[in-house]
């Protein structure tokens, strides 16, 4: 009996230790450090000022999957919403846009998140899936930086010619003629180090934008094409945004497209040159750019924006590599509780969630854009 | 006689062991020590990372007490209690389905187990143990959604992490079989007690304790696994006790999101965050283990 | 005489362990203290007893019939998606680089380079991991302080309950920059060796097979640590002893008694370590870089994709069911491998058990 006693004795007192960590715990209280309310609002970018009517109610919690690019402005869409609507919530589950549009066409979320409009085969899917069409609805836009780390350079200015280049092996030293010729860049001294070029590994709607932007905007330098998967050939591919990232930060000389927010700590986007001179990469640069946009189907709820329109622009000031992350929707919902719920959280996405974007690197969408979302939201039954 | 036996036993009565002896136990005992003091290194390492890195927001109640249903990504603040319900539903689930499966299939080939059925059995657990996860989840997910039609869910995860648990608690409890001594089984036979009762109350009490450890070995692999998490639930940001409907958050999963979706830096809430949850699987395995330690020491019958 | 084969029926055949010089003649003396008082319960007995073992038999059966349709279910499963894509594979999938699936009209997808590398990160981790394991359980079995041993035994086992993402993590993020000094030295120094040589993610040495292997044998050597190290503690102490008495050096008596004892389960063990390392998804998918345009180049200091992480990094993309098939015809690669493996290992081991 006693062996057993000390048996038990000492995973017992462990157990002990551990509640009386619990105790402890309790003590110590909620993180000081937890913040109740958003920071500062330094709002870099105008918010669209309009309004519209939200009717809460309807299926919770709302689910919804699809790109990782806009989950922390769907984050804040839902915090709104949750403030607007309470009682209400949502999910968001960021595992990737081609996830986000196969889940939707399955039936198994209410509302998709795609860094490309759906067309084509998935579109006819989706028109299965609702029993009508699928609309694209733009809430999302976030900048997408060229990034890299090379030391001694903090400013750096790229034309789209000189980055296809880099991205597809035609310029392999930081010491060439090409990148110094760019403007602003004749006081640097550029080492003679290879170029290391970070791809994204995995099948992404950042490097389906970033090669259709360099398509469009250096037509004659970019042969390889777009799509979600990099065509350049050339470098090495990490997984996921944090992971180029981190590839970049631990070699001196790479370089590497990743979206706005990730490009610090380490990395400094570089400037981009459209012809107007170098554009530093802001929030409210990318909104000039904005003001190009073009829809591809006219006069239609759907609102897939032409985007070789913004990439192949040159407006003065204006940073046009930008990422449009797109709600798909059905234009009708079989059951009116989701369809209720959807039209809430859109609306307040489009209306109150838009102005907080700034702060986390994304651009608000401008006030003409916003009329138009808004009214592709209200037809949605 | 006398002198034999006043004469203490000195040296001579026992044998000098030889110098190539003594170099072959030297030489073994160098390269024991210094494998442990390789190995060692990397894996206190590994442990002080994750206990350093994640220490920052754990001490507070939040952390354990709330979701992450109302914060932003980048803000401090919430918690993983979502998290921690959604991994141990799963994980328990996937217990009472893997642990009985697995201690019959062992039992089987230790107890039972002669000609082909057997070798094909043993030969197949080894190759479950290398199925990666990936793959068992798409399998689960080609099964239960697509030809049963039925939604992802937190019990979708279970039948994955079950193929994945099945493999070790097979092992594990097939060597703490095998090495029970035959004179209690055959003590136990000549008593005439059947042979299933022999199994239940001779055999596997005694292997008890290390069976058990297979077991938290295994669960403690399982509900640190992802991909079954991406392919097979939806993530939710709230409580969610309902394991056969909806979305349910994970501890793997939240380390996911936090690694795709937000900077993971050091010092920003998005690398708290990575860490803090590993931390706390952690920390939940080893009170699960040291319940179950306590467990096995009381059952157990006394050894000496 | 009835309750004499009564008494020996139930209890059985004990089944495929035990050799068959167990069947000694009861009859003569059992017939004696079964008198006419015996009978009677002793008649009952049979029929229960036979029912529980008959049932309990069938159950275990049962249960080892289903891991075997479970594997062949999982079997089908991969072949009947990955048909499709094969046949329409217009390059040679067993022996071709290179990987492009996204048009499912023109795919060209060969695994070779998935082979190569899942191959090399396993061979690297087993390697490590297994002498290590095998000295650590030795130690904290036969070496260590009771103290210790324990302590340390729970530390190990605490290690496996690190989720794998973050052993990707802390090998990318802490491991690799902390051993780059050392990556680098060796990679310069032993250039001229083909499997040192630059790999094909020059001049980056920290997405590599060989920070990768590390990684990988960390992980799986709780595994095998732990289950050899339950099976070195319980090798019977008269076999020790007698080892002692005859004035066996330490070392030696590890060598006739411990070791030969445990060398099953050991295997075991080393195994299951295999098997985790072959299917290690997340965590090489964020440790390992990938080349672009470049194929493997036999070094260990090559990046690339094994078949799992190969399938972890596109699984969100998996449009259509064509190139999805493409992918599933890698796992299916790998669950051929996996048989191979399995099976040369047990040719070269011999039989276990027994």
């Amino acid at each position: 009996m006693e062996e057993t006693a000390v048996k038990i004795m000492r995973p017992l007192s462990a157990v002990c230790i551990v509640a009386s960590a619990a105790l402890v715990l309790a003590a110590c209280g909620t993180d000081p450090a937890a913040s109740t309310n958003s920071a500062s609002n330094t709002a870099s970018a105008p918010a669209a000022t309009g309004t519209a009517e939200v009717k809460c109610g309807g299926k919770s919690p709302l689910s919804a999957e699809g790109s990782s690019a806009q989950k922390n402005a769907i984050d804040i869409f839902t915090q709104q919403y949750t403030k607007k609507c309470p009682g209400q919530q949502a999910n968001y589950n960021p595992s990737g846009s081609g996830a986000g549009v196969k889940q939707f066409n399955a039936n198994q979320i209410d509302f998709g998140g795609s860094d490309s409009a759906i067309k084509d085969a998935d579109a006819a899917a989706a028109k299965t899936r609702c029993g009508s069409d699928a609309w694209n609805i733009p809430l999302v836009v976030g900048p997408v930086a060229v990034a890299y780390k090379l030391s001694g350079v903090d400013k750096l200015a790229l034309t789209p010619s000189v980055i296809a280049k880099i991205f597809s092996g035609g310029i392999t030293k930081w010491s060439d003629p090409a990148i110094k010729a760019v403007k602003g860049n004749e006081s640097l001294t550029l080492p003679d180090k290879p170029i290391q070029v970070v791809s994204r590994s995995d099948e992404s709607g950042t490097t389906d934008n970033f090669q259709k932007y360099l398509g469009a905007a250096a037509k004659a330098d970019w042969t390889k094409g777009a799509g979600k998967k990099f065509n350049g050939g050339v470098g090495n591919g990490a997984q996921g945004s944090n992971g180029v990232a981190t590839a970049v930060k631990g070699a001196d000389g790479a370089i590497t497209y990743v979206e706005g927010a990730f490009a610090k700590d380490g990395l400094t986007p570089a400037l981009i040159d459209s012809g107007s001179g170098g554009v530093e990469l802001s929030a409210a640069n990318v909104a000039k750019s904005l003001d190009a946009a073009k829809f591809v189907k006219d006069g239609s709820n759907d609102l897939a924006l032409d985007l070789n329109a913004i990439y192949a622009s040159n407006i003065p000031g204006a940073y046009p590599l930008l990422l449009t992350t797109y709600e798909i929707v059905c234009s009708k919902y079989s059951d009116a509780q989701v369809s209720q719920a959807v039209k809430a959280f859109l609306t307040v996405a489009a209306t109150d969630g838009q102005q907080p974007l700034s702060a986390k690197g994304y651009v608000p969408i401008p006030q003409s854009l916003q009329t138009k979302v808004l009214a592709s939201i209200q037809a949605i039954s | 006689m006398s002198t034999a036996l006043e004469s203490p036993a000195a040296t001579p009565a026992f044998q000098q062991v030889s110098a190539a002896r003594k170099v072959k136990n030297g030489i073994a005992t160098t390269l024991v020590w210094f494998s442990f003091l390789i190995a060692v290194v990397p894996l206190v390492w590994v442990l002080y990372t994750v206990v350093a890195n994640g220490i920052k927001r754990i001490p507070y109640t939040n952390w354990w007490s709330e979701d992450l249903g109302s914060v932003l990504g980048d803000e401090v603040g919430g918690g993983v209690l979502h998290a921690i319900i959604g991994s141990l539903l799963q994980g328990l689930v996937c217990a009472i389905i893997a642990v009985p499966i697995g201690m019959l299939v062992a039992i089987y080939l230790v107890e039972y187990g002669r000609g082909k059925l057997a070798k094909a059995t043993t030969f197949m657990v080894d190759i479950l143990s290398g199925v990666p996860s990936i793959v068992a989840a798409l399998f689960i997910y080609a099964l239960w959604v697509t030809t049963l039609g039925l939604p992802r869910s937190g019990f979708a995860v279970s039948l994955a992490l079950v193929l994945l648990m099945i493999p070790v608690v097979v092992r594990s409890s097939e060597e703490m079989l095998r090495i029970v001594p035959d004179d209690l089984r055959e003590a136990s036979y000549a008593l005439g007690v059947p042979k299933w009762k022999t199994i239940m109350k001779v055999v596997l009490p005694t292997a008890l304790s290390g069976i058990i450890g297979g077991i938290m070995m295994a669960l403690a692999r399982v509900m640190g696994e992802t991909a079954p998490l991406l392919v097979l639930v939806g993530y939710s940001a709230y409580v969610n006790w309902d394991i056969f409907g909806g979305e349910q958050a994970a501890l793997p999963l939240v380390m996911n999101n936090e690694r795709v979706s937000n900077s993971i830096e050091p010092g920003s809430v998005g690398f708290d965050r990575v860490w803090g949850a590993a931390l706390t699987l952690v920390l939940i395995i080893a009170l699960i283990n040291l319940l179950a330690t306590l467990f096995s020491r009381i059952v157990a019958p006394k050894k000496k | 005489m009835s309750e004499s084969s009564s008494t020996r029926t139930p209890t059985g055949d004990p089944g495929g362990r035990s050799s068959s010089a167990k069947k000694v003649p009861e009859d003569p003396i059992s017939e004696q203290p079964a008198s006419p008082a015996a009978q009677p319960p002793a008649s009952e007995k049979p029929k229960k007893v036979r029912a529980g073992d008959r049932i309990f038999q069938n159950l275990t059966t049962g249960a080892g019939l289903f891991v075997v349709i479970l594997i062949a279910l999982i079997g089908l499963f991969l072949l009947v998606q990955a048909i499709p894509a094969l046949t329409a594979d217009k390059a040679n999938f067993l022996f071709s680089h290179g990987w492009s699936t996204n048009d499912p009209g023109n795919m060209s997808f060969g695994i070779l380079d998935l082979l190569e590398v899942t191959v090399a990160t396993s061979v690297v981790a087993l390697v490590i991991a297994m002498p290590v394991s095998l000295g650590i359980a030795l130690f904290l079995t036969q070496y260590a302080p009771k103290r210790l041993s324990r302590i340390f035994a729970y530390v190990i086992d605490l290690l496996a309950a690190v989720p794998s993402i973050i052993f990707g993590l802390w090998g990318i993020l802490v491991f690799a920059p902390a051993i780059e000094p050392f990556s680098q030295w060796i990679n310069s120094t032993f250039s001229w060796f083909p499997l040192l040589a630059p790999g094909n993610v020059q001049p980056n040495v920290r997405g590599t097979i060989f920070t990768a292997g590390i990684v990988l044998a960390v992980m799986i050597l709780p595994i095998i640590t732990s289950l050899s190290r339950e099976v070195f503690e319980r090798t019977p102490t008269p076999h020790i002893e007698g080892a002692l008495a005859l004035g066996a050096t330490r070392w030696e008596v590890i060598r006739t008694t411990v070791l030969p004892f445990g060398k099953a389960g050991y295997i075991g063990a080393s195994m299951l370590g295999l098997g985790r390392a072959l299917g290690e998804t997340i965590a090489l998918a964020v440790i390992l870089l990938i080349p672009q345009g470049r194929d493997f180049s036999w070094s260990f200091f090559d990046g690339g994709s094994t078949f799992a992480s190969k399938i972890a990094v596109n699984y969100s993309e998996f449009n259509n069911e064509t190139s999805a098939g493409a992918y599933i015809a890698a796992g299916l690669v790998l669950f051929v491998l996996t048989f191979l493996v399995n099976f040369a290992a047990r040719a070269i081991i011999g039989k276990k058990g027994d």
